[in-house]
């Protein structure tokens, strides 16, 4: 067997490993998913971690202001945000790490706002306002859309007791939600079956590969 | 207790493993499932047919190890269509586990992959032959995609929505390397290309929040044409964009994949693939919930006879 094929084997036969212990939770809680479970979580923090000090912190900090404070001192501003984060850990000097957390939710605040009230309720707002009737299929069918925003909103209007015509457009509000909530199950049960298939696959591949075509 | 009692009390282990036994016989024995094409898929298709050989476009692969499964295929068939129609690809990560999916699936569809296409069947074995200097490419396009001509990956930064920001104004800003450290300025497929007024058109093939990130900063604020492709569980949920025409198109999960793998003809895709799968639990499911409803409904209504012979 070629060393180059050993390797990638190895990796295959871990995986088939590790893919039968996090299958095991469906029976019930056991030691191999626990594992399986905290192997992904180690690991994922290990990378990003790693990932996150050649990304972000060596060319964005280190690099800038060791080798290039001339002309990209400013760079040293965030630096020093980032280090008063850290004495959150100090019960003395907790309120510094406030500093820090006041400008990221300034920031924050700032760029999502106006963008978050323009892209997620004016433009579907906007949206709503679709010419309705019996003129032409698409008019027709605007007329559920217009229908059902209104009576799903109308569920969600606790001011006033859900009674008489009212309460009737808030059950079709109800109605119009389980549509929703019965699109997203059938997309959902969809995900979950191409994670199952996908790993089904790999198992008749590493399968495949020790003992022959199945 | 009768069968319908029985039914609506069963250990829930039951039903995995029933489902488990009839995936795994669909999946082995496969047999042809028709794809009907909806129109979200498809204008993401004529989009991409309507454009010129050069014409560049961003592709972000917002997606980590847990939804390779089901954006992959997605991936693979988008690209394998920018190859086809000579269209350039700018791939960009805004996940921090996706630089090595999207590295993965740049590079198996540039054909550059390394031969474990061949040994374990990874990708639409079919699909790829071998060329004289030991490279995989494509059967149906007859020429190589090169790295930094027809495709480039820019790699991973933190902070999605200053990165979507930034890159409005300028990819160096942001991606002053390419992923393999390479300037921006030395790749040929850079070159011209300042920000998203250079592109024509963002696809985010994502599986979190950033699908959000790309509809407020990328197309709310930049108006940049932009389309999604989503895994199955957020599909439902980005409908309402479409026909805002904030996106001008979606692929909602395997569904979706296996309509743009019919669309670019593909034979015997991920996503085309596992559809009898995908039937058969669907009707599996649907059986255990009209089984356990009606053992509901029977079982109160003999209570409820019960009670009134009591009383």
């Amino acid at each position: 067997m070629q060393e180059t094929f050993i390797l990638p084997l190895l990796w295959h036969l871990l995986g088939l490993v590790l893919t039968l212990f996090t299958f095991s939770f469906l029976y019930k809680d056991n030691p191999f998913y626990k594992f399986a479970e905290h192997l992904v979580v180690g690991v994922s923090a290990g990378y990003f971690v790693v990932l996150l000090f050649w990304t972000s912190l060596k060319p964005k900090l280190i690099d800038t202001v060791f080798y290039n404070f001339s002309n990209e001192w400013f760079y040293i501003l965030p630096g020093l945000l980032g280090i008063m984060m850290w004495f959150r850990f100090s019960r003395k000097l907790a309120w510094v790490s406030r500093y820090p957390i006041a400008v990221y939710i300034g920031i924050g605040s700032g760029l999502a706002i106006p963008l978050n009230m323009q892209n997620f309720v004016n433009r579907q707002l906007s949206a709503t306002m679709i010419p309705v009737g019996f003129g032409s299929a698409t008019e027709f069918w605007n007329i559920f859309i217009v229908a059902g925003v209104i009576c799903g909103v109308i569920y969600f209007f606790f001011s006033k007791e859900h009674k008489g015509l009212f309460g009737g457009l808030a059950k079709i509000g109800i109605w119009v939600l389980m549509v929703g909530f019965g699109a997203s199950f059938g997309f959902t049960v969809m995900a979950r079956i191409s994670l199952f298939v996908n790993r089904i696959s790999f198992l008749k591949d590493v399968i495949e590969i020790f003992f022959g075509s199945v | 207790m009768d069968f319908f009692e029985k039914i609506s009390q069963l250990d829930r282990r039951w039903v995995y493993l029933f489902l488990a036994v009839v995936v795994v016989i669909a999946f082995l024995t496969r047999f042809d499932v028709p794809v009907t094409i909806t129109t979200e898929v498809k204008s993401i298709y004529d989009r991409i047919e309507s454009l010129n050989e050069g014409d560049k476009i961003l592709i972000a692969f917002d997606y980590d190890p847990n939804a390779l499964a089901e954006l992959h295929p997605m991936s693979f068939a988008i690209l394998e269509h920018c190859q086809r129609r000579g269209v350039k690809v700018i791939g960009v990560t805004l996940s921090q586990y996706g630089a090595g999916m999207a590295e993965n699936i740049l590079r198996t569809a540039s054909g550059t992959y390394s031969d474990k296409i061949d040994r374990f069947r990874e990708y639409n074995q079919g699909m790829f032959e071998k060329t004289n200097d030991n490279r995989y490419r494509d059967k149906t396009y007859k020429k190589d995609w090169e790295y930094g001509i027809d495709y480039c990956f820019l790699g991973y930064k933190p902070y999605p929505a200053l990165v979507i920001l930034g890159m409005g104004q300028n990819f160096r800003l942001y991606f002053p390397q390419d992923y393999y450290n390479t300037p921006l300025g030395e790749l040929n497929i850079m070159q011209g290309v300042r920000n998203y007024d250079d592109i024509k058109l963002a696809i985010d093939i994502t599986a979190g929040n950033t699908a959000d990130f790309w509809l407020i900063y990328g197309n709310g604020r930049y108006g940049v044409p932009l389309a999604l492709g989503l895994t199955g569980v957020m599909g439902a949920d980005y409908y309402q964009y479409l026909q805002s025409g904030q996106i001008f198109g979606l692929i909602g999960g395997w569904k979706g994949a296996a309509e743009y793998e019919t669309l670019v003809e593909f034979q015997g895709g991920k996503a085309q693939e596992g559809m009898p799968a995908q039937v058969v639990a669907h009707l599996t499911i649907i059986l255990f919930i009209v089984l356990g409803n009606l053992g509901y409904f029977l079982s109160d209504r003999r209570k409820q006879a019960t009670v009134t012979q009591q009383v």
